[in-house]
């Protein structure tokens, strides 16, 4: 005869977080759909990889030996008459004047690529755009940068202004949204129709007349994006309060004298977060898009920072040079499918009418 | 306006909750311009008072806003005009932040047991919310009175780690009373509490609240439609039509003696358990009117088997026809005051 023993709750645990399982049948779902699965673990490797892009490609050495010290340039900023040269200014490592004093006290580490985003190769056989050689893997740009150095930084900048830019304005985003939804009546009529008027203004334009008036910088950058890209979110967490907010649980907060906000925190928010995960990573995908175009506009993060935009740019400029624009292209097109990629297996994870067995 | 139920040894007890000509009145609006243009009177100058550890019931058919009065007591929707009186203190216009303190007095039963809790809380957190943002309790005083809570409306306490959806419906209730309870009110108003559940699980709900009732001495405001659950559980029952009470009288006095024609038609459509009983129906004609447009005079009249010239053109007051049995109609002449 077997026992009655009450069924104890599997795996309700994910990474140290106690779960639903609600969720982890998302987990699952996430993990069914593999093309997506394996689009993250991809996209969060190569993101980690060129987190540390100074240890990759840059035009400091990672480690010197010089008279018995250990010295390690990519940290620490020393002056060339640390080597026993003329200048208090920073040491050129890549200058063969300060390469042969190093060498012949000791010994210096590159990194894989020993160049930085900025940095000009002036040794090159033929004149910029270089193609494609041993020193330079994807040749150099029309100012002879290394192609693979900037692909690398701009690779972190895409990415990362991508999320910064998703969070903050699926934050206000939300924000907006519940308030609408929540109180309804006036605040919720003239919400919308701001809305409307905002979101039918010419973006990129007004985008461009905003970046030629301000000196460009990613913080401002992030801000004037900002102004355009929050209203995405807006429709659906209003949608969702809208119909959360007459649920006999809120009325029951109410009446347990919970303030409006905890309300809406506690108890709609949760339940309308779905709509948020799933509309996230296309907002990312966006948001990448739009400060690409920027870039390739010339209106975007400035020429001295490394961007996919710019290398776009480049690459339609020196139609001689397809390495540039192939890159680019290559570059973007497969980061923005990773990107949904992932979207649609969160999509589909979070949709309650799929149960995979 | 109605005496206070003496209890056993004579002593007087406290009115809870006393309200005055209450009403609400949603505005109808349309065009482009969203022009008022009418009201549905839901709930139209209703007057009465419950006592600690009294059941008053109120019933009706659907739509003569009897759900309408129990959230408007709660002030969950703002009244149109009258007051409301919870123990001495007015509480019809005061600001939503000012009201917290006075919500731990009046908690709510809801009628859908299901839709009334947060899919994603854990029932222990559902019940631990409100001694958490009153301050009652914290930590480990928290998890033991939900524990004791649990306990007390005949929940397992393994089921605090529960999710509301794994519970069956009469321990979603449960759940919900569990809730109402926590903040220790004086007032319970229960929205049609059992009308979702089992008839059997009906009756142990019922009885639940019954038994919470004689240990706490709670007070209920009980709106249902169903005549058998509010006879078995209140001590006064008002019936209400059309957003008026017509009749509110002790339970006993208003199952024996119906005055108003309403309460008697009412009565008479309850079915009874005995094949052999012949009852001799009254059957209403007609619909409800529109709570839109509410006939001139007695709300009643146009279905009245008893309809006089001056229920058109009057409106009955609500008066005292016998001692505590109140009944609005025209019919009735209150006997002679000693």
């Amino acid at each position: 005869m077997s026992e009655l023993v009450p069924s104890k709750p599997r795996g309700d645990r994910f990474l140290g977080m106690r779960i639903t399982p609600i969720t982890r049948r998302r987990l699952h779902n996430f993990r069914a759909n593999k093309r997506g699965f394996y689009s993250l673990w991809i996209l969060t490797g190569l993101f980690l990889i060129t987190f540390f892009a100074e240890f990759i490609a840059n035009d400091r050495p990672l480690l010197v030996r010089f008279d018995g010290d250990l010295l390690f340039p990519v940290f620490v900023e020393y002056p060339e008459t640390r080597f026993g040269g003329e200048f208090e200014t920073a040491a050129e490592y890549r200058d063969p004047f300060v390469k042969d004093l190093i060498e012949e006290k000791g010994w210096i580490v590159w990194p894989i690529i020993p160049f930085s985003f900025q940095t000009i190769n002036y040794d090159l056989p033929e004149p910029a755009p270089a193609p494609p050689s041993r020193v330079n893997w994807l040749g150099t740009d029309d100012q002879g940068r290394d192609v693979v150095a900037r692909l690398i930084y701009g690779f972190r900048v895409s990415v990362s202004f991508g999320f910064i830019l998703t969070i903050a304005s699926s934050i206000i985003g939300v924000m907006v949204g519940a308030t609408q939804g929540y109180f309804g009546g006036w605040i919720d009529l003239i919400g919308q129709r701001f809305i409307e008027i905002w979101s039918s203004m010419p973006q990129l334009f007004i985008l461009i007349i905003l970046m030629s008036i301000f000196e460009p910088s990613f913080l401002l950058l992030l801000g004037i994006l900002l102004v355009f890209t929050w209203v995405g979110l807006v429709g659906v967490v209003r949608a969702e309060f809208l119909r959360a907010r007459k649920f006999d649980y809120i009325r029951a907060a109410r009446a347990l004298g919970l303030s409006n906000s905890k309300i809406m925190f506690r108890h709609v928010l949760p339940n309308a977060m779905v709509a948020t995960m799933t509309t996230m990573p296309f907002i990312l995908a966006g948001s990448i898009g739009l400060l690409t175009s920027l870039d390739f506009l010339g209106f975007g993060l400035g020429a001295d920072s490394a961007s996919l935009g710019e290398l776009l740019r480049q690459g339609k400029a020196n139609i001689q040079a397809p390495w540039l624009g192939l890159t680019a292209f290559f570059t973007l097109g497969i980061m923005l499918s990773l990107v949904i990629f992932i979207g649609e297996a969160v999509r589909d994870a979070f949709d309650p009418r799929k149960i995979l067995i | 306006m109605t005496e206070a139920p003496q209890k056993e040894n004579g002593e007087a007890r406290r009115v809870v909750l006393r309200v005055q000509d209450l009403a609400k009145h949603f505005p109808v609006r349309d065009g482009l311009f969203g022009r008022v243009s009418g009201h549905v009177y839901a709930v139209d100058g209703v007057s009465f008072s419950i006592h600690e550890g009294e059941t008053l019931g109120v019933v009706g058919e659907s739509g003569c806003g009897k759900s309408t009065l129990g959230k408007t007591v709660l002030r969950l929707l703002e009244p149109t005009a009258g007051q409301i009186v919870l123990r001495g203190e007015d509480i019809t216009r005061t600001p939503e932040r000012h009201l917290r303190a006075q919500r731990r007095e009046m908690q709510m039963i809801f009628q859908d047991p299901y839709a009334s809790l947060n899919p994603r809380m854990r029932c222990g957190d559902i019940v631990g919310e409100p001694l958490a943002i009153h301050g009652l309790a914290s930590g480990q005083e928290k998890d033991d009175q939900v524990t004791s809570l649990f306990e007390r409306v005949g929940l397992r306490v393994d089921q605090k780690k529960r999710y509301p959806h794994q519970l069956s419906g009469g321990q979603r209730q449960r759940l919900g009373i569990a809730r109402a309870l926590a903040l220790k009110p004086s007032l319970i108003i229960a929205d049609e509490p059992v009308s979702a559940l089992d008839v059997s699980v009906q009756a142990q709900v019922i009885n639940l609240l019954k038994d919470l009732q004689r240990d706490y001495n709670l007070a209920y405001l009980f709106v249902s439609h169903n005549l058998a659950v509010v006879e078995h559980i209140s001590h006064r029952i008002a019936v209400m039509y059309l957003g008026k009470v017509v009749e509110l009288a002790d339970k006993r006095a208003l199952f024996a003696s119906p005055l108003h024609p309403y309460t008697e038609a009412l009565l008479s459509a309850v079915p009874v358990a005995d094949p052999r009983v012949k009852k001799e129906r009254i059957i209403l004609r007609g619909d409800v009117p529109s709570p839109m447009n509410p006939p001139s005079g007695c709300a009643f009249h146009t279905r009245c088997p008893h309809v006089k010239d001056i229920c058109r053109v009057e409106t009955p007051p609500l008066r005292e026809v016998t001692a505590g049995h109140f009944a609005a109609c025209h019919l009735r002449e209150p006997a002679a005051s000693n």
